[in-house]
C-alpha cells in the first residue's frame, strides 16, 4: 500500500485551504447510510469477536476432530471443517483478534515512523526536507511486499517480523501524505494571520498547524488498518507470517490450499473476512472523513 | 488571480524538457546507488555468517577450510567498505554475482525471469485501465444506484487480497466450470487468471481515481459550455470528461507497475508461474542474499523506469503541468 | 418582428414537486433583435438559473415551468434532449465567467470554437480551420493559425475570454446569453470584452447579459431587469432603472455603488450597527490635519523578487515607497499581477524585502527579527479577501474572537477569567454589527459578509492602529460591500484606525481613500490625494484605468 491508495480513499480530506467544506459540497453528513450501518455492525462483531471470542464461537479453535475432517458447510458447521476437523468458523472468529492486533499494530508502526518522517520533512527546514524527501524516493524504489520482504529476509519469518516489516512499508507512504498535509496547513492563511496576531512560532504550530494536520490522521489511520490485515494476512498466506495451525487469516488460507479442490470452504471463508474487514475499514475511514469535512 | 502563460519559444521550452529529463536521469541513478547501498548495508544485519549460508546454513558442519574457501571466492574476507565499493562496480558492470543455492550467475537468472513478469504486469495493467474506465464511465451515466454500485464494487474490488481472489477464480473457473487452467501454462488460456487477479483489486484503486475526477470534470464550466454549443451526453464524456477522468490514472500508473510487481509474489507462487516475484520469494524463503539482491535492482530499475515514463505522459497529456 | 427571445412566467426549481420551493418565479422578458437585456442581481437572485433555463441546462433535479420560452418565435418549451441539443450553439450560444475554466484545459482552443461547427455543420475540416480563424479575427484574437493550437493556460484572462465569445458565436446564433462574461478580468480587458459584446449586438445579435454589476450593464445593455430572490422586482430601459429606480432594493444597490461617491458618504442603506468604543480609545485627531499627522507606517525603496520555475526572477515589487499617517486611508489600486498583495505581505512583515525597510512608528519593523516584531504585532491587524480561509477551520467564532484576544499582542493582557473574555468578545461583536449568538457558530455557516465582519473583529482584538486591507470587499455583493466599506469606515473614525487599503477595484479605492497611489508591474506609478488624481490623473496608465472604470451615465440627483 502507499500514499496514493490511501489517497484515493482520502480523497480532499485533508484541511489546509483547499479543502475548506464549502468549496466542495458533497453528500450532507446527516443520517448514515444503509452500507455505513451495515459495516458499522459488522466492525461490532469483528471487536466482540476480538475481544470474548467465545461469546460468539464457544468451541475451541483448535479442537480436532478427526471423525468430522472436511466437512462442507451445515448447520453445525456454518463455514465447514479443516482437515483435522476443526471447526472454520470458531477459527475464523478466534482469528480476528491475532489479525486485527497485527492490523493496528502495522498500522501504528507506519503512522508513527510516517509521522516523524512527515513532521521533520515539514517542519526543520530546507535540508532535512530534502534528505528525507530522497530517503522516501528511495523506499518507494521498493514498490509494495519488496521493503516487506527485504525486511523478512533478515530478521527471519514469524508474526512479529510480518507485522513490522508491513508497517515499515506502509510508513514512507503516511510520511509523504502528512509532510503534503503539513507544507499545505503551514502555508494556509489562517496561520499567517496567526503570525499577524503576534503568536509565537511553536504556539502557532501546537494550535494551529499540528491538529490541522494530523486530524485527517484518524482517516487514515482506519483505511490504513484494513490494507495492513491484507497485507499481513499476505505474508501468512507465503508462509513468512503467522504459521499453521494459529487460527490467523492468512494461515488458514495456506492451509486451505492444499485441499482447494476438495474443501474449497476452508480457503473461501477466511479470505471473506479479510475481504469484509478491508471493505468495513474503508466504508467506516469514508464515513469519518465525511463527517469531518462538513463538521 | 495569478496567470500562468506557457513560454512557446521553442528554444526555451526545448530547454526546459531538457532539464527536466536531465533532473530525473539524476534523480534515478541517485536512487539506483542509494538502493544498493542501502541492500548492502541492510544485508549485513543478517546474524550469522554468511560462507556458512552458502554452505548450506548452520546445519551443514562445514569444514573451517571449505568456510576459508568461500570467504575468498565471495570476496567475504575483505574490510567491509572494499567489499561496498567492489559490489557498486560489479553492480555497475551488471554482474549481480552468484546465487548461494542454485550456483549459477544471478544476472542471467533474474533476465529469464523479467520477461514473464513484465507481459504479466503490462497486461494486468492494461486491463485494470480498461476495467476502472469503464465502470467509471458507467457508473456516472447512471442514477444514484448506479453511482452506489460503482463505488461499492470499486471498494470491494480494492479490498480483495490476491491470494484469495486467485483462490476463488480458481474454484470458479478452473474447478466448477473448467474452462481455465489452474497453474499457469503457456498460452494465452494460462495467462487469463493471473491478469484477472492482479488486474480487478488495481482497477478499484483506479475506478475510485477516475470517477471522481470524471464527475469534478462533469460538473465544471467547460462541460456546461461544451453542452451549450450542443455537444451530446456521449460526446462531453467522449470529447471531454475522459481525458480529465485518465490524467491521475496516468500519474498513477507508475505506482501501479509497482504494486502490480509485489503482487506479482503471489499470483506467480499460486499459479505457479516462472517469474521475479516467485524467483524473489524462494530466495526470501532460502535467505540467498544475492537473488534478492539482484531482483531488487532489477525491480528498482523497472520501477524508477516506469515512473519516469508516467512522468513523460503525464506532462504530454496534461499541457497545464509543463507550465508549471 | 418577432422577439429573438420571448419569456412568459418562468419558474424554476430543484428537487421536490414541480412547483415547490422555486429558486426562479414568474420571471417574464423578452428580447428584440440587437438588444441587449442585462439580468441584474446580487448572489442567489437566481439570474443564473434563469440564464441557464433559457438554454435547457438548468441542471440536475431542476424542473421548470412556463407559460412560454421562445427563441426566434419558436417555442422550446418541453423540447427533448436532443431537439435542445440541436438549438444550442445554433439557435443559442453561451458565453461563461473566466475562460480559465470554461475552456477545456486539454484541448486547444481551436477544436473548443471549432465544436459548434463539428456538431451542427457538415464542413469539412479544412473549411472549419478556415472558419475558426475568421471567428478568432473578429474576435480581436490575430495570429489565429498559432493561436488554435494553444490551449485556454496559455492564454491571458482577455485572451481566453475573447476565445471563449468565439466559441459561442461560431454559428452567429441570434440569441447570446452571457453569464458574468467579464466578472474575473482586469478593469481594462473588462472594457475591451464589452467593447466585443457590443459589437455583436450592433451585428443584430441578441444579448441577454447576466450580471452582479449595474455599472457594467450600463455600458451595453439597453434594458434592465433586477432581480432578487427569484423575482424580477423593477424593469425598463437601462438609463430609466439607474436614473430612477422604483424599487427600494434596486435603489440600495445603486446607492451601493461605490464609484464616484465621495468619501464618507455613507453607501449601505442599513444603518451601521452603533460603534461602542471599548475601554481605551486612541487620543482623536481632527480629519483635516492629515499633512501633519504623524507617519504611522513608512515604506521606503522596498523591492521584492520571486523565482520563477523556469530559474528567471520575477521582480513583483520594484523600489515603492509609501507613508501611511495617523488616520488616514492610503489606497493602493493596480491590476491583478501589479505587486499590490506582495506590497500588503512585506507591510505585514510576512515577507523580508530583498532591499528596502518597512518601519512602523518610526520602528524597525521588516528589519527586525520575527521576535522583536511581536511586541508590535498587536498595532497592525490585517483584513483579508478570503475571509473564510484565514479562520482555522476547527474553530467557532468565539474561539477566533478568544484566542485573538489572548494573543501576546491581544488585548487583554490581565490573565481574565473565560468569562472577561467573553463579554470582550460580544463587544468585539457588537463593534462590527454581528449579533452575538454568532459566537458559538462556524464561519462555514456564516455569510460573506458576515464572515468579513468576523474577520474584522478579529483584527479588532488587539486594538491595532493600522489596519491593512488587502482586497477585503472582492467577494463580496455590492450592498454587502457597501455595509462592510462603510462599517470600516465608521471604525477608523471612531478608533483614529490608519488603513492601507489594497484593492483593484478604483469605485472602491476612490471611495475610501483620501490618498491613492497607483501600482503597474511592481512600482507606483502615480501617487497623491485621491480627488486630485482622480480628476487628474497624471500618468497614462492612471489615465487608462481611470476611463475603464464602468460608470453609471450622468444622472441628476
Amino acid at each position: 500500500m502507499s500514499d496514493i491508495e490511501i489517497q484515493a480513499g482520502l480523497g480532499r480530506a485533508s484541511g489546509g485551504q483547499s479543502s475548506h467544506p464549502e468549496q466542495r459540497p458533497q453528500r450532507a453528513a446527516g443520517r448514515p447510510g444503509v452500507v455505513e450501518i451495515i459495516s458499522a455492525l459488522f466492525g461490532l462483531f469483528l471487536v466482540v469477536s476480538a475481544l470474548v471470542p467465545t461469546l460468539l464461537a464457544p468451541g475451541d479453535p483448535l479442537g480436532i476432530d478427526p471423525l468430522a475432517a472436511f466437512t462442507p458447510p451445515s448447520a453445525g458447521h456454518w463455514f465447514g471443517t479443516d482437515e483435522s476437523g476443526r471447526d472454520i468458523y470458531t477459527r475464523v472468529v478466534h482469528g480476528t483478534g491475532s489479525s486485527l492486533v497485527i492490523g493496528i499494530v502495522a498500522t501504528a508502526i507506519g503512522l508513527g515512523l510516517g509521522i516523524l518522517l512527515g513532521t521533520a520533512a515539514g517542519m526543520l527546514g530546507r535540508v532535512v526536507d530534502f534528505t528525507v524527501n530522497r530517503f522516501l524516493e528511495v523506499l518507494f524504489a521498493f514498490p509494495g511486499l519488496l521493503l516487506a520482504l527485504l525486511f523478512i529476509l533478515i530478521y527471519g519469518p514469524g508474526v512479529a517480523t510480518a507485522t513490522v516489516a508491513v508497517g515499515l512499508s506502509t510508513a514512507p507512504g503516511y510520511a509523504r501524505i502528512i509532510r503534503g498535509q503539513l507544507i499545505s496547513v503551514r502555508s494556509s492563511s489562517f496561520v499567517e494571520a496567526a503570525t499577524v496576531q503576534g503568536l509565537p512560532r511553536w504556539r502557532i504550530l501546537v494550535r494551529h498547524i499540528l491538529p490541522n494536520t494530523l486530524a485527517p490522521l484518524l482517516v487514515l489511520g482506519t483505511l490504513g488498518i484494513g490494507q495492513a490485515i491484507v497485507w499481513a494476512s499476505a505474508l501468512s498466506y507465503l508462509g513468512l507470517g503467522a504459521a499453521p495451525p494459529a487460527p490467523e487469516w492468512g494461515a488458514m488460507l495456506s492451509a486451505g490450499r492444499t485441499y482447494i479442490t476438495s474443501a474449497w470452504w476452508m480457503s473461501f471463508f477466511p479470505g471473506l473476512f479479510i475481504v469484509l474487514t478491508a471493505v468495513c475499514a474503508t466504508t467506516i475511514g469514508r464515513s469519518i472523513e465525511r463527517r469531518m469535512r462538513h463538521a | 488571480m495569478a496567470e500562468s502563460i506557457t513560454d512557446d519559444r521553442p528554444r526555451v521550452r526545448g530547454r526546459v524538457v531538457v532539464a527536466f529529463v536531465l533532473t530525473r536521469l539524476g534523480g534515478a541513478l541517485f536512487v539506483l546507488w542509494a538502493v544498493a547501498t542501502l541492500t548492502f548495508f541492510a544485508l549485513r544485519l543478517i546474524p550469522g555468517d554468511p560462507a556458512l549460508a552458502i554452505l548450506g546454513g548452520p546445519g551443514s558442519q562445514a569444514s573451517p577450510e571449505a568456510l576459508e574457501a568461500v570467504r575468498r571466492e565471495y570476496g567475504l574476507d575483505q574490510p567491509l567498505f572494499v567489499q561496498y565499493l567492489t559490489q557498486l562496480w560489479r553492480l555497475m558492470m551488471g554482474d549481480l554475482g552468484r546465487s548461494y543455492s542454485l550456483n549459477m550467475d544471478v544476472a542471467p537468472l533474474v533476465g529469464v525471469q523479467l520477461g514473464g513478469t513484465m507481459q504479466l504486469a503490462f497486461l494486468s495493467l492494461a486491463l485494470a485501465w480498461l476495467l476502472a474506465l469503464g465502470l467509471a464511465t458507467w457508473s456516472t451515466r447512471g442514477g444514484k444506484i448506479a453511482r452506489s454500485i460503482g463505488s461499492g464494487l470499486e471498494i470491494v474490488a480494492a479490498a480483495l487480497p490476491h491470494f484469495w481472489l486467485a483462490t476463488v477464480l480458481i474454484l470458479l473457473f478452473s474447478i466448477w466450470l473448467g474452462v481455465l487452467p489452474p497453474i499457469s501454462t503457456p498460452g494465452i488460456a494460462g495467462l487469463v487468471l493471473p491478469v484477472l487477479t492482479l488486474a480487478i483489486p488495481l482497477a478499484g484503486f483506479l475506478g475510485q481515481v477516475m470517477r471522481e475526477s470524471l464527475l469534478t470534470a462533469l460538473e465544471s464550466p467547460f462541460v456546461l459550455s461544451a453542452r451549450a454549443r450542443g455537444e451530446s451526453e456521449r460526446g462531453v464524456r467522449l470529447v471531454h470528461a475522459i481525458r480529465h477522468a485518465a490524467l491521475p490514472a496516468i500519474s498513477l500508473s507508475g505506482w501501479a507497475f509497482g504494486s502490480l510487481i509485489s503482487g506479482a509474489v503471489v499470483v506467480e507462487t499460486i499459479f505457479a508461474r516462472p517469474g521475479l516475484g516467485r524467483t524473489l520469494l524462494n530466495a526470501v524463503t532460502e535467505r540467498d542474499v544475492p537473488v534478492v539482491v539482484g531482483v531488487v535492482m532489477i525491480v528498482a530499475v523497472v520501477y524508477i523506469l516506469m515512473t519516469l515514463l508516467t512522468d513523460v505522459a503525464s506532462r504530454l497529456a496534461d499541457p497545464r503541468l509543463r507550465a508549471a | 418582428m418577432t422577439a429573438a427571445l420571448e419569456v412568459k412566467n418562468l419558474t424554476v426549481g430543484f428537487g421536490g414537486r414541480p412547483g415547490q420551493d422555486p429558486v426562479v418565479q414568474d420571471v417574464s422578458f423578452e428580447v428584440a433583435a440587437g438588444e441587449c437585456l442585462a439580468i441584474v442581481g446580487e448572489s442567489g437572485s437566481g439570474k443564473s438559473v434563469t440564464a441557464r433555463s433559457l438554454l435547457g441546462l438548468a441542471g440536475a433535479h431542476s424542473w421548470v415551468q412556463a407559460d412560454a420560452v421562445s427563441i426566434t418565435g419558436q417555442s422550446v418549451l418541453g423540447l427533448p434532449e436532443s431537439a435542445w441539443r440541436r438549438r444550442r450553439g445554433r439557435d443559442v450560444g453561451l458565453i461563461l465567467q473566466d475562460a480559465l475554466v470554461s475552456l477545456d484545459p486539454l484541448r486547444p482552443i481551436g477544436r473548443e470554437i471549432g465544436d459548434s461547427l463539428r456538431l451542427h455543420t457538415k464542413l469539412s475540416a479544412a473549411d472549419r480551420t478556415r472558419r475558426v480563424l475568421e471567428l478568432l479575427d473578429s474576435v480581436g484574437l490575430p495570429d489565429g493559425a498559432s493561436r488554435i493550437r494553444q490551449r485556454s493556460g496559455q492564454l491571458s484572462g482577455g485572451q481566453r475570454q475573447r476565445a471563449l465569445i468565439a466559441s459561442a458565436i461560431a454559428l452567429d446564433p441570434p440569441l447570446l446569453i452571457a453569464d458574468e462574461p467579464t466578472t474575473a478580468l482586469d478593469v481594462t480587458v473588462q472594457a475591451q470584452v464589452l467593447e466585443l459584446l457590443a459589437e455583436i449586438k450592433r451585428r443584430g445579435n441578441a444579448i441577454v447579459l447576466i450580471s452582479h454589476d449595474l455599472a457594467v450593464v450600463s455600458r451595453i445593455a439597453d434594458r434592465v431587469a433586477v432581480m432578487s430572490a427569484g423575482r424580477i422586482i423593477e424593469t425598463g430601459p437601462t438609463a430609466e432603472v439607474l436614473q430612477n429606480p422604483q424599487h427600494p432594493l434596486t435603489r440600495a444597490m445603486l446607492a451601493a455603488v461605490p464609484v464616484d461617491k465621495p468619501r464618507r458618504t455613507q453607501l449601505s442603506a442599513v444603518p451601521v450597527a452603533t460603534i461602542a468604543p471599548r475601554s481605551t480609545v486612541p487620543d482623536g485627531l481632527s480629519v483635516d490635519d492629515y499633512p501633519v499627522r504623524p507617519v504611522v507606517l513608512e515604506a521606503s525603496e522596498l523591492r521584492r523578487s520571486f523565482r520563477r520555475p523556469d530559474g528567471s526572477r520575477l521582480v513583483a515589487v520594484d523600489d515603492v515607497s509609501f507613508r501611511l499617517h495617523r488616520a488616514e486611508t492610503l489606497g493602493l489600486v493596480g491590476e491583478s499581477g501589479s505587486g499590490k498583495t506582495t506590497t500588503a505581505r512585506l507591510a505585514l512583515a510576512l515577507e523580508t524585502p530583498d532591499a528596502g525597510e518597512v518601519r512602523i512608528f518610526g520602528e524597525p519593523w521588516s528589519a527586525v527579527q520575527e521576535k522583536a516584531r511581536r511586541r508590535l504585532r498587536g498595532s497592525v491587524g490585517a483584513i483579508y479577501q478570503d475571509a473564510l480561509g484565514s479562520f482555522d477551520p476547527r474553530l467557532t467564532v468565539g474561539d477566533i474572537l478568544r484566542h485573538a484576544l489572548r494573543a501576546p499582542a491581544g488585548g487583554t493582557t490581565e490573565r481574565g477569567g473565560s468569562g472577561h473574555l467573553s463579554t470582550e468578545s460580544s463587544q468585539l461583536l457588537d463593534q462590527v454589527g454581528l449579533p452575538s449568538g454568532v459566537l458559538s457558530r462556524r464561519p462555514v455557516d456564516l455569510s460573506g459578509g458576515q464572515r468579513q465582519r468576523v474577520g474584522i473583529a478579529r483584527a479588532l482584538a488587539s486594538r491595532p492602529r493600522i489596519l491593512i486591507c488587502d482586497e477585503p470587499v472582492s467577494a463580496l455583493d455590492v450592498t454587502v460591500q457597501a455595509q462592510v466599506l462603510d462599517l470600516l469606515d465608521e471604525l477608523q473614525q471612531e478608533l483614529s484606525l490608519s488603513l492601507l487599503f489594497i484593492s483593484h477595484d478604483l469605485g472602491v479605492i476612490g471611495h475610501m481613500s483620501d490618498r491613492v497611489a497607483v501600482m503597474k508591474d511592481g512600482r507606483i506609478v502615480e501617487t497623491g490625494a485621491t480627488a486630485d488624481v482622480f480628476a487628474d490623473p497624471r500618468h497614462p496608465y492612471t489615465q487608462q484605468l481611470l476611463e475603464a472604470v464602468p460608470r453609471f451615465p450622468q444622472r441628476s440627483r
